[in-house]
């Protein structure tokens, strides 16, 4: 396709927007009758979705960041893999195996469960760095003057030392979560029926790609924008003690 | 009180405690001072279990810790309730104000009810001077404030002894005073305190006995007067010639 011919497409379709009162009309007419599903499919599939592997993944990722500095060989080892092999393959490959491929041996899961399954994995290993650096960067003192007040091993985790890394690890954290709220569009591939499948469904039927592709993408901003309010709200919160000097 | 029998620690192939022996009296201020390097911090940091000792006996209130063999994580802890520290750098909890931090080893750690450990926090606080600054962050609190919380905090804990390792090291000359007036009246109190420090007049005015140790060795112990005024050995001499010099600079 020569440039002259890409900028006369797109001169054509805002002109038969903007000249043409009945496509408008149309495009209108589509983008408010697709607002309700596409919502839809955000509270049914992509909400619950990103709340519910985050929850998981979260849980993952401390436990593996206290195997990764663990004193214990074994656990370390364990941890090191299962890093490693999420990192290290496409999220997409993931879900098809969890999908696609595991009925092979026999294990069938419902789009929604293999999604779930493939998401908190991800989760957990992406955001154990994150904790595992947290854990880190508070100084051994805090772990000597838990001691010295004689408490155990869990209590200064829970009490002392996983407070003051939750603190640092907001922005990182933040990081993960808003990317997993995009991420939950690839379970389209694996036919849950979330936000991006509803508005892939909808333009298969319609073809106005560009419009149903673009409503979704709005809403994605959206859910990421009020998110990133709360994180400041969660930073502000954690910051009332530490010096603001 | 407490009881150290040939207490012996190795980094590595490094030895810093080369054989300690001590019996510390109910009631004694024992303080040490030394060269840094000497491994004075290191002892100190044993009869706590900071650092886990690599042969001998210590025995605190007749409860018994015999480091020639792995000890039990249960005794560990058993054994750490008996005495309390206070660290060069307070290592206050951040998250926590300063009642928080003294309620902490109460609440968590002995489960005592939160309104008694509450009442009892705010006794010790007032009883450190603190009583207006309960409700603040340690990064709101001068170091001197941070470092008598830290005192505080330890005292919850109602210890048989008290271990001070450097408390006023990191503190602005001018504060380094109401945080030893704690420590004094905590001595005349009656309380049982092994204290490393540099401050020699603290030394001087508060201590039943003074240790010097140097190269992880105790190489001369006695009152104050007979090390301060009649230092028998030669390192002795030389430690406390440097740091007179020092202050006449």
């Amino acid at each position: 396709m020569t440039k002259f011919h890409r900028n006369g497409l797109a001169k054509m379709y805002l002109n038969s927007i903007f000249t043409n009162p009945e496509r408008l009309e149309r495009l209108l007419d589509i983008a408010q009758s697709s607002f309700l599903p596409l919502l839809e499919g955000a509270i049914q599939y992509t909400i619950p979705l990103t709340l519910i592997s985050f929850t998981i993944g979260l849980i993952l990722a401390t436990l593996t960041a206290l195997a990764r500095i663990s004193t214990v060989k074994f656990f370390q080892i364990i941890a090191r893999i299962y890093v490693s092999i999420i990192r290290g393959t496409p999220l997409l490959v993931q879900l098809s195996i969890l999908f696609y491929g595991l009925p092979t041996v026999g294990i069938t899961l419902e789009p929604f469960t293999a999604a779930i399954f493939g998401f908190s994995l991800n989760v957990g290993a992406y955001a154990s760095e994150v904790i595992r650096a947290a854990i880190l960067s508070i100084p051994k003192g805090q772990w000597e003057a838990a001691n010295t007040i004689g408490m155990s091993y869990s209590q200064a985790l829970k009490r002392i030392i996983l407070p003051q890394a939750s603190r640092v690890s907001i922005p990182p954290l933040s990081n993960t979560f808003i990317s997993l709220v995009k991420d939950t569009s690839l379970a389209s591939f694996i036919l849950v029926t979330e936000m991006f499948r509803r508005a892939q469904e909808i333009a298969a039927f319609n073809y106005e790609f560009l419009l149903l592709y673009s409503q979704a993408g709005l809403l994605y901003w959206i859910f990421c924008f009020l998110l990133s309010l709360v994180q400041g709200r969660l930073e502000n919160r954690f910051d009332r003690y530490v010096s603001k000097a | 009180m407490i009881a150290i029998n040939n207490l012996h620690k190795s980094f590595g192939d490094l030895e810093v405690l080369k054989g300690i022996d001590l019996n510390v009296e109910k009631g004694q201020a024992v303080v040490v001072i030394g060269p840094s390097g000497s491994g004075k911090t290191t002892f100190l940091r044993c009869l706590n279990i900071l650092e886990t000792p690599t042969a001998g006996t210590v025995a605190i209130d007749g409860h018994m810790a015999d480091f020639s063999k792995p000890l039990p994580k249960k005794q560990i802890m058993e054994f750490r309730k008996q005495s309390a520290m206070v660290f060069q750098h307070y290592n206050l909890f951040p998250h926590m104000t300063a009642l928080e931090n003294v309620m902490e080893g109460p609440v968590t750690v002995q489960k005592i009810d939160r309104a008694e450990a509450r009442a009892k926090a705010e006794e010790l606080l007032t009883k450190v001077g603190l009583k207006e600054k309960m409700n603040e962050y340690p990064f709101q609190l001068s170091g001197g404030q941070q470092q008598r919380v830290g005192i505080a905090r330890a005292l919850a804990l109602e210890p048989k002894v008290m271990l001070f390792d450097e408390p006023t090291s990191a503190l602005d000359p001018e504060l380094v005073g109401e945080v030893l007036q704690v420590m004094k009246e905590l001595a005349l109190e009656g309380m049982t305190m092994v204290v490393v420090t540099h401050e020699m007049r603290f030394a001087k005015g508060v201590a039943d006995e003074v240790l010097f140790m140097d190269a992880g060795r105790i190489v001369e112990r006695g009152t104050p007067q007979e090390i301060f005024d009649y230092p028998k050995e030669e390192r002795t001499k030389q430690f406390l010639n440097l740091i007179q010099n020092a202050d006449t600079i």
